[in-house]
């Protein structure tokens, strides 16, 4: 039969080993890691470090820049570029709002209402993302061309009297102006919006709502009090993600806009690839940089949550 | 009445459909105006019918071939990233090592840069070394950004992989090797699939990174980038019609074939 | 059980231990397993009989000690070397592969060519024979439990592992398959070790059963060995119910033992004693359910001198059909449970009826007073929660 006997406490020395046990890779997890984290340090954090250390620099392109410490840079770029910096930050606050706005109510579609339609809505939102993002943008400029039937039918509803008054448009025109930039920055990011947004909406228990409803919620109350806390995860990141691309854009307001719609990514781009002014660049790219990772930081910290990666 | 209440009943399909208007209206824009005939060198208002673009695609200076070299990249690019990333995501989810944290906002941190942060700071890289601009430079900022999104596809299904599969594949005589080519790679496989097909459309549609880091060298985005300056010819939208329509037959034959299973299975 | 000169089967465990950190899993310990015996782990969730199983696999190193399948040695040898297979929990079958493949998946790593035969003989005893080219989520739970028993068995282990093997089915079903891998053992004869939290599932298919608590054995035997006479109040407890009072020795000698509870005297054959019995020691003494009986105060007058007895009050009792289980207040234990079978119903046996139990000695046990009465109580009700 089996035989059982309990050992005291300290354990006996066991019977020698005839051989050491086997190592389970100890070094396995380096080898794996190297080559991709090697990438990113040499071409993504390194970088960054000479931009810092370019954005100090003075000198010119023909005798070569020299690190002299010369912080009045950032001081000379934000006075000479403030107005591109808040007009960045306004312009990719508002599409991210406007993305929420928009992208919720159809998340939400797919996620509760699409039935059996669902597979086919996801791909109509995917698709758009397979023709080149350029060419989808130039679209827009025919869809608020001057005269078009689009801006005719707002200048007859009398809208853009009112967006005129408020300063988003000019005149009987949306093309070149702020409505224009933003609306185009709304369209290229909204998938980013309701992405996430529905990920989080679909993981929702229907039956939870039907819960509340038991519970004396009405509709309404069901959603302030249960579905939109729980879509939460979604929210922040779909607003990361939509907030920071469009901060750092400048293909909209480059194409849909004029140069009073200029934002920062249009001035950091001229500076770099046509002014050549490597410094001023380099300080206005770390400025952006900086403010976006404060806010970011700042947001997650305040909407608490930190599990995002 | 009766409309009223059926109307706040559906008031969020109205509400989600609309906005599926408004991202779907662009695209209807392009495929309609790759039939127009412009006057001038703009694609911007409505001429006549006509189907010449779509009978000479290539008929475009330089457009075919920075299609071709685009392509040529973000197949490269998706190769690396890949295999990059396939790598780093095994190594995160199953061992442990120090420096887990740093590691991981190494890769957290591509994604959450503005794009013309990142180019700008690759650009003064390459240019104090020296680095001539062109297809390498291209393909290493493209491998660079594609790396954290493959990270995190893969990421994402290694970790739901239950770990008791590859240690049955050990109690049934696999070693190492065996396991992982036997094992672990088929089921993670679809995985490291959304990965590579991501890298493969941001590697593809990447305008910003490029623009700074190409030199002389022209992609397609940069090609319609260039044209939207210089006029744009309605070969492109003709383009832009058939990548999606590509994209979009690839998407309904994969959902078939799945459906097929589903019904196998039943 | 099978009587063979060939002990290839046989796994000794020498000393064998695991940590992780600061927790050690299973202590120090000394178990051997005879060929051809249908050996059971029992214990609650985290008690290490997982762990146990895990190091005779191979996928889990021990701190301490050697594991032996006959006269091999095989402590540090990877799993995939070891004449060893395993029925996981919730059967970690491949889901890439089909059923033919996941049963053929040991046999081709061993690089054996013609493997259709043997697959489908397999999958012919397990009555699969039908499913093979479907893939594991196309299956119900019961038959993916025979596919991951077929693709162990396939492999002829010396030792067939089984961890919670039925865990992921319903109670019938489950039921049906005890018996299925209880007729599946016998005909093949190969060791198994069943890890199980099921008290029910351990008692009805193995041999031996071993109960483990806290990383150590409690006890080992046959199942009505551990049933009939428990040696710690963790295994009173933990299989089937209980009822323990505290008394005082009050007398001491030949083969009897004559305690003091609630104000009664009982009487406790030495032999089912595994306490030290000194006169005024404390104790514990318990008794099954099943073996008391129950009678009216009334009719106390009837209950023969020589059997043991204690009174109290009915507070609450429940119809099962078979039985009907009665929760007694008394002063030696306030809440004494009796299952009655429903021969001849005694209608005044109601809530607050005043009653004697009484049982034969000889179904009395002795425990050490120094334990936890309670010990293995909760961990019966978390499992079943």
């Amino acid at each position: 039969m089996a035989a059982v006997t309990q050992a005291p406490a300290p354990p006996a020395p066991a019977a020698p080993r005839q051989k050491p046990p086997r190592k389970r890779g100890r070094l396995t997890p380096y080898w794996l890691l190297l080559p991709g984290i090697l990438w990113l340090v040499v071409f993504f954090a390194l970088p960054m470090i000479y931009q810092a250390s370019t954005s100090v620099q003075t000198g010119s392109l023909e005798e070569g820049y020299k690190v002299t410490w010369h912080f009045v840079t950032y001081w000379d770029a934000l006075s000479e570029y403030w107005p591109q910096f808040v007009r960045s930050v306004l312009y990719a606050a508002s599409a991210t709002i406007l993305c929420l706005l928009l992208g919720y109510p159809l998340a939400y579609l797919l996620a509760f209402r699409a039935g059996r339609w669902r597979n086919l809505l996801l791909v109509l939102v995917i698709a758009p993302f397979f023709t080149s993002f350029l060419i989808r943008t130039l679209a827009w400029k025919t869809i608020l061309a001057d005269g078009g039937p689009l801006v005719g039918a707002l200048n007859a509803l009398h809208v853009l009297d009112v967006t005129s008054w408020l300063g988003w448009t000019s005149g009987d025109r949306v093309l070149a102006t702020p409505l224009a930039v933003v609306c185009g920055l709304t369209y290229n990011f909204l998938p980013f919006m309701i992405l996430p947004l529905y990920t989080s909406l679909e993981r929702i228990d229907p039956r939870l709502h039907e819960a509340a409803g038991d519970l004396y919620a009405k509709p309404v109350t069901t959603f302030r009090k249960v579905t939109f806390p729980l879509s939460m995860p979604g929210v922040v990141s779909g607003t990361l993600l939509t907030f920071i691309p469009a901060a750092g854009d400048y293909v909209n307001a480059d194409l849909l806009g004029s140069t009073d719609t200029r934002m920062v990514g249009n001035v950091i781009q001229t500076q770099f690839l046509r002014i050549l002014d490597y410094p001023t660049a380099a300080a206005l790219s770390f400025i952006l940089m900086a403010a976006i990772l404060a806010m970011v930081t700042v947001y997650i910290r305040r909407s608490g949550t930190e599990d995002l990666v | 009445m009766a409309f009223v209440n059926w109307l706040k009943r559906h008031l969020v399909v109205i509400a989600g459909l609309l906005t599926l208007g408004y991202l779907l209206l662009p695209n209807i824009v392009v495929t309609v105006f790759s039939f127009n005939k412009p006057k001038g060198r703009f694609n911007y208002q409505w001429q006549e019918f006509s189907t010449d673009a779509w009978k000479d695609p290539c008929g475009v200076a330089d457009m075919c071939g920075s299609l071709g070299l685009s392509l040529q990249i973000a197949l490269w690019a998706t190769l690396g990233a890949t295999a990059l990333g396939t790598m780093i995501a095994f190594a995160l989810v199953r061992y442990r090592f120090r420096a887990r944290g740093t590691i991981n906002s190494l890769i957290f941190l591509p994604m959450a840069m503005p794009e013309v942060v990142m180019a700008a700071s690759l650009l003064t890289l390459f240019l104090n070394m020296g680095a001539q601009l062109g297809f390498w430079t291209i393909l290493i900022a493209h491998i660079m950004f594609c790396l954290s999104f493959v990270v995190v596809a893969v990421k994402a299904r290694v970790m739901s992989m239950d770990p008791r599969l590859e240690q049955a594949a050990q109690d049934l005589y696999a070693g190492p090797f065996q396991t992982f080519v036997r094992v672990t790679l088929p089921i993670a496989a679809p995985g490291i699939a959304a990965g590579a097909l991501l890298a493969f459309a941001l590697s593809f549609d990447d305008f910003i990174i490029t623009n700074f880091n190409a030199g002389s060298t022209v992609t397609f985005p940069m090609f319609v980038w260039g044209a939207a300056q210089r006029g744009t010819p309605v070969q492109i939208n003709v383009i832009g019609t058939a990548m999606s329509i590509i994209a979009v037959l690839f998407v309904v034959a994969g959902m078939v074939i799945s459906n097929r299973r589903a019904r196998q299975k039943a | 059980m099978k009587t063979t000169n060939d002990n290839g089967g046989d796994v000794r465990l020498t000393q064998i231990s695991k940590s992780y950190g600061g927790f050690t899993a299973v202590h120090p310990l000394d178990l051997t397993v005879p060929q051809g015996s249908f050996f059971a782990l029992l214990g609650a969730s985290g008690c290490g009989k997982t762990t146990t199983l895990r190091m005779i696999a191979g996928l889990e190193e021990p701190s301490h000690g050697t594991v032996h399948l006959g006269d091999q040695d095989v402590t540090h040898l990877p799993p995939y070397k070891r004449p060893v297979n395993t029925v996981f929990q919730s059967y970690a079958l491949f889901p890439h592969l089909d059923i033919f493949e996941n049963v053929a998946f040991g046999l081709r790593r061993r690089g054996i060519k013609s493997v259709r035969k043997q697959v489908e003989e397999m999958l012919d005893l397990v009555q699969l024979g039908e499913q093979a080219r479907k893939k594991p989520h196309q299956l119900s739970g019961g038959q993916q439990q025979r596919v991951a028993v077929a693709r162990a068995l396939i492999n002829h282990p010396k030792v067939l592992l089984l961890d919670e093997p039925l865990g992921a089915l319903d109670l019938k079903l489950r039921r049906q398959m005890q018996l299925e891998l209880k007729r599946i053992q016998t005909e093949v004869g190969i060791t198994f070790i069943h890890v199980t939290h099921d008290q029910e599932e351990a008692m009805t298919m193995a041999d031996t059963v071993a109960v483990m608590n806290a990383g150590r054995v409690e006890q080992l035997g046959s199942p009505a060995d551990l049933y009939e006479n428990p040696k710690t109040t963790f295994v009173a407890n933990f299989l089937g119910t209980s009822n323990l009072i505290e008394a005082e020795v009050d007398t001491s000698s030949g083969d009897e033992i004559v305690l003091k509870a609630g104000g009664g005297k009982l009487s406790l054959p030495r032999a089912r004693c595994s306490a030290p019995a000194t006169t005024g020691g404390k104790m514990l003494v318990g008794v099954r359910p099943e073996k008391i009986s129950l009678t009216h105060a009334d009719d106390a007058g009837e209950i023969p001198e020589s059997r043991n007895r204690i009174t109290g009050r009915i507070t609450d009792s429940s119809f099962i059909g078979v039985s009907t289980q009665y929760v007694i207040d008394s002063p030696a234990c306030p809440e004494f449970e009796v299952y009655a079978q429903n021969i001849d119903r005694d209608a005044r046996l109601a809530p607050g009826a005043e009653v004697v139990l009484h049982w034969n000695p000889a179904h009395t046990f002795g425990l050490d007073a120094a334990q936890d009465i309670d010990a293995g109580v909760e961990t019966v009700a978390e499992e079943a929660a």
